[in-house]
């Protein structure tokens, strides 16, 4: 029964080495730069920074480089990392209303205070192979146009709000929960939910978004602003008795309005979801807020009747690292286990033998005549 | 125009809004920059760190449809560091990121600038300048930005 599960360290260290090696590839192709990543591979930066909970663009790009490109690995490297630091404390709430904006679009509004800003963008794209793009081609400078800096960019949610014809923001809560300091518990609130959402896998949040708008918990869901930009943000520091500036992150912001909500004390009004993103990420905050609406079920009053609502199935399989251990720990050595139910069935078997055996002295029937 | 110190700040901070500007400009400005700037700062007086560089995690918190209850968004790397000058000043600084040369630097130019034999120099060889490069920068990014602004004229159809 007992295997020993020691032993193996060379070939673990020859397998690492020969990891390293098929990671370089040909030596004679220039190896990647970290700024070569932050730079031309942002999107998969922003991935890394988002879902793994830390925004650092160099740190996330030389994840991604020892992970070879796999990103999900590179995410599990930044979690890691995160561990053996120490915690400053909190910054002030982001203000994502004074954004230095850099693309701004509304599916609800064509003609919106301060505009649509398409910014740098593939949508309208046609998704063809540029095989003529060449990396080290001269790139014209973008073009540029007179911008009115008193001009405000107000939230499309804002300007709906002004007529009482959406849902306003939540108000503040005294405590603010952090699933990186206490286990998630059930029921979890809004502000656990959406860190949850935020630092939940893309893929994960794209089904269950997808799914709900085919029909599994419908919420008729309509684009009313996505913002994408820097951010500042401050600390409030003990020491020195004031809020300090730390600097700025790029955020993508998806408001979502959903179909309305009333009673017999209020009008109806349109409802909302919410995403907020590290990074340029459009997909996984569309995504976040569809999710995000999906799960206040109870909150206003609908019923519950699909998965991208239960709490606890969203909230306990969002975390792509967490899932991955669990999954992947299926190739860790289970030479115990598997002998207890290779035992378990070589039983079995002979059990079924002998019944077989016994019936079939039992029985005279022979088997051509029930043919 | 750039958007100044966050608007949730407390009156007990107005007091030091001078202060959270010259610290904003140094966070933001470029490592490479700053040490361009600290070597060619002339008479530097002498200091020692009254805190070493440290790299540390802050948690960035959203609002919940973004004027709302906070929440946890996710955290952002962190230096700091705090240098006292040889006539008495410490300067602290607190910079994004994990360049702990970035984070000496920045303490030492507010420590500077709190001494008043330095305040003019550190405003006009330092703070002024890099404000104009973060001004200038977002300027343009505002200006391209711009470029992309849809203009939309109506399609006349036979009727509504």
């Amino acid at each position: 029964m007992y295997v020993a599960v020691k032993g193996g360290e060379k070939a673990i260290s020859n397998a690492h080495s020969l990891f390293a090696a098929k990671r370089r590839g040909n030596t004679d192709v220039p190896g990647l730069t970290i700024e070569q990543i932050v730079n031309q591979l942002s999107f998969a930066v922003d991935r890394v920074m988002g879902e793994g909970s830390l925004y650092d663009r160099e740190l996330a790009a030389i994840a991604i480089r020892q992970a070879q490109g796999d990103l999900i690995e590179a995410i599990f490297l930044i979690r890691a990392y995160r561990t053996t630091l120490p915690r400053f404390g909190y910054s002030a709430p982001i203000e994502t209303g004074e954004m230095r904006i850099d693309r701004r679009i509304s599916a609800t509004f064509k003609d919106l205070p301060g505009g649509q800003l398409l910014g740098p963008t593939f949508d309208y794209s046609h998704r063809l192979i540029d095989f003529a793009l060449d990396a080290d081609a001269e790139v014209p400078a973008p073009e540029q146009a007179e911008t009115d800096p008193l001009a405000s960019v107000p939230r499309v949610t804002d300007l709906l709000g002004a007529d009482g014809m959406i849902e306003p923001d939540p108000a503040e809560e005294s405590e603010i929960g952090d699933l990186t300091r206490e286990p998630l518990e059930f029921p979890a609130g809004r502000d656990l939910r959406l860190q949850n959402l935020a630092r939940g896998d893309e893929g994960f949040l794209l089904a269950l978004g997808y799914s709900t708008q085919r029909g599994y918990a419908r919420s008729h869901p309509f684009v009313g602003e996505i913002r994408m930009g820097a951010v500042e943000v401050s600390l409030f520091a003990e020491e020195l008795g004031f809020e300090v500036p730390l600097g700025r992150v790029t955020v993508t912001e998806c408001q979502m309005i959903n179909q309305f909500k009333g009673s017999m004390k209020a009008p109806p009004q349109f409802t909302r979801g919410y995403g907020l993103v590290f990074g340029h990420s459009e997909r996984k905050s569309m995504s976040m807020a569809l999710v995000d609406r999906a799960l206040r079920w109870k909150e206003l009053g609908e019923e519950q009747t699909a998965a991208a609502q239960d709490e606890e199935f969203v909230l306990s399989h969002s975390d792509n690292i967490q899932a991955s251990g669990f999954v992947e720990h299926l190739k860790l050595p289970h030479y115990v286990d598997f002998q207890a139910e290779l035992d378990l069935i070589r039983t079995m078997h002979r059990e079924h033998a002998e019944r077989l055996n016994a019936t079939e002295d039992d029985t005279e029937t022979p088997r051509e005549a029930a043919e | 125009m750039p958007t100044s110190a966050p608007s949730s700040a407390p009156s007990s901070n107005e007091q030091h809004a001078d202060r959270q500007r010259v610290m904003r400009v140094l966070a933001l400005s470029q490592a490479e920059r700053l040490e361009t700037l600290y070597e060619d700062f002339d008479a530097k007086p002498d200091w020692t760190f009254a805190r070493r560089p440290e790299t540390g995690l802050v948690m960035v918190r959203g609002r919940t449809g973004g004027g709302g209850a906070p929440f946890n968004l996710g955290e952002m790397t962190v230096t700091r560091a705090a240098v006292t000058l040889n006539s008495g000043e410490t300067g602290h600084a607190y910079v994004q990121g994990g360049n702990q040369r970035k984070a000496a630097i920045a303490a030492f130019f507010d420590a500077a600038w709190q001494s008043a034999a330095l305040t003019a120099r550190v405003k006009a060889e330092i703070v002024d300048p890099l404000n104009a490069e973060i001004e200038a920068e977002d300027r343009r990014v505002r200006a391209e930005t711009a470029a992309t602004k849809v203009d939309f004229f109506t399609m006349v159809r036979g009727e509504d």
